[in-house]
């Protein structure tokens, strides 16, 4: 049985490396910082062709040819922003996978921060709401009530 | 009575979103605007398929209104897609292709056998005009005025009935 499994474990080993040989190319960097410029680049650009994945991720051609560019555009010295700039003005919006902060985007970054700001408004509100009505001083009345029923409870 | 509405607030927020969403579901994610829309044709220069000493520009596309087809041998829906522009082209629109990531025997062979609609074809083999037109597949057509700015874009498929109900329209529309 030990026979059996020992090669299909190794087999298993070496699977991911195959993985690895396919699709996406192996790049050269001389520079450490514009290695790690095109893994960010390459991980928060979206691929047109494909319903949700990075270019990072696709073997669709379209993903290889955006990835060949973001490359050659970094060894000639461009900024990220002008990289992303040079993407969406082909591809429109729809490839970053961060959109920017703009009139269009307004409501997309600012709901959920005017949301969480309502819910605070409300939880301060009502916590106020019920601060009140339990700090009240109790009326005659409502003191005779309770310590009838208090020396009730104690006689019994 | 106010206090009682108000505790109808979030199901009615949470109509509005869940209607937000339920819409968004229905909506093709292939269907969206060129990034190109209302801007000018990129700037390029390549050979003609026909004529490997030609080289053209942008320039090819002034003066009139010219429908530009991206297409390559190896895109089966191009094939399905030849007919219409055929028609197209008999009712008097100016058509020009780009032949996308192609070599030139392969796409000499595709105008061959599926007819030319075409009055000139652009050969792009590495996709770089193709790019910069933000083309991510094929077929695709771009609508270009006689001022060389792209005033419409058809992703994917034209089906026969797009003929009349759609690319007829807007070459009507931009002719004047």
């Amino acid at each position: 049985m030990a026979r059996m499994i020992r090669p299909l474990l190794a087999l298993l080993i070496l699977l991911p490396l195959f993985a690895l040989a396919g699709g996406i190319e192996v790049r050269q960097f001389d520079d450490p910082v514009l290695e790690r410029r095109y893994q960010d680049l390459t991980a928060t650009l979206r691929c047109p062709k494909c319903q949700n994945q990075a270019i990072d991720d696709s073997d669709s051609p379209i993903a290889g040819d955006m990835r060949d560019r973001v490359y050659t555009l970094l060894q000639d010295g461009r900024s990220d922003k002008e990289i992303l700039d040079f993407m969406v003005n082909r591809f429109g919006d729809y490839v970053l996978y961060n959109p920017r902060l703009e009139g269009r985007t307004l409501l997309l970054w600012g709901l959920p921060a005017a949301l969480v700001l309502l819910g605070a408004l409300v939880v301060v509100l009502m916590v106020r709401a019920r601060r009140r009505t339990s700090a009240r001083e109790l009326s005659a009345e409502e003191r005779a009530r309770l310590d009838a029923l208090i020396k009730r409870e104690r006689t019994e | 009575m106010t206090r009682r509405l108000l505790l109808l607030l979030p199901l009615a927020g949470f109509l509005v979103l869940g209607g937000f969403l339920y819409q968004g579901l229905s909506i093709n994610p292939f269907e969206r605007d060129s990034a190109l829309m209302a801007r000018a044709f990129p700037a390029f220069e390549l050979t003609t398929l026909e004529d490997p000493g030609r080289v053209v520009d942008e320039s090819l596309l002034e003066g009139q209104v010219t429908l530009v087809n991206v297409w390559g041998e190896w895109c089966p829906t191009c094939k399905q897609e030849m007919p219409q522009l055929l028609d197209l082209a008999e009712r008097g629109v100016r058509l020009i292709g780009v032949d996308y990531k192609d070599t030139r025997e392969k796409g000499r062979e595709f105008l061959a056998e599926f007819g030319n609609p075409f009055e000139v074809n652009i050969f792009d083999p590495e996709g770089s005009l193709g790019f910069d037109l933000g083309v991510y597949g094929a077929p695709e057509t771009f609508l270009v005025d006689a001022d060389g700015v792209i005033r419409y874009h058809h992703t994917g498929y034209i089906k026969p009935a797009d003929v009349r109900d759609v690319i007829l329209p807007e070459v009507k529309r931009w002719h004047e």
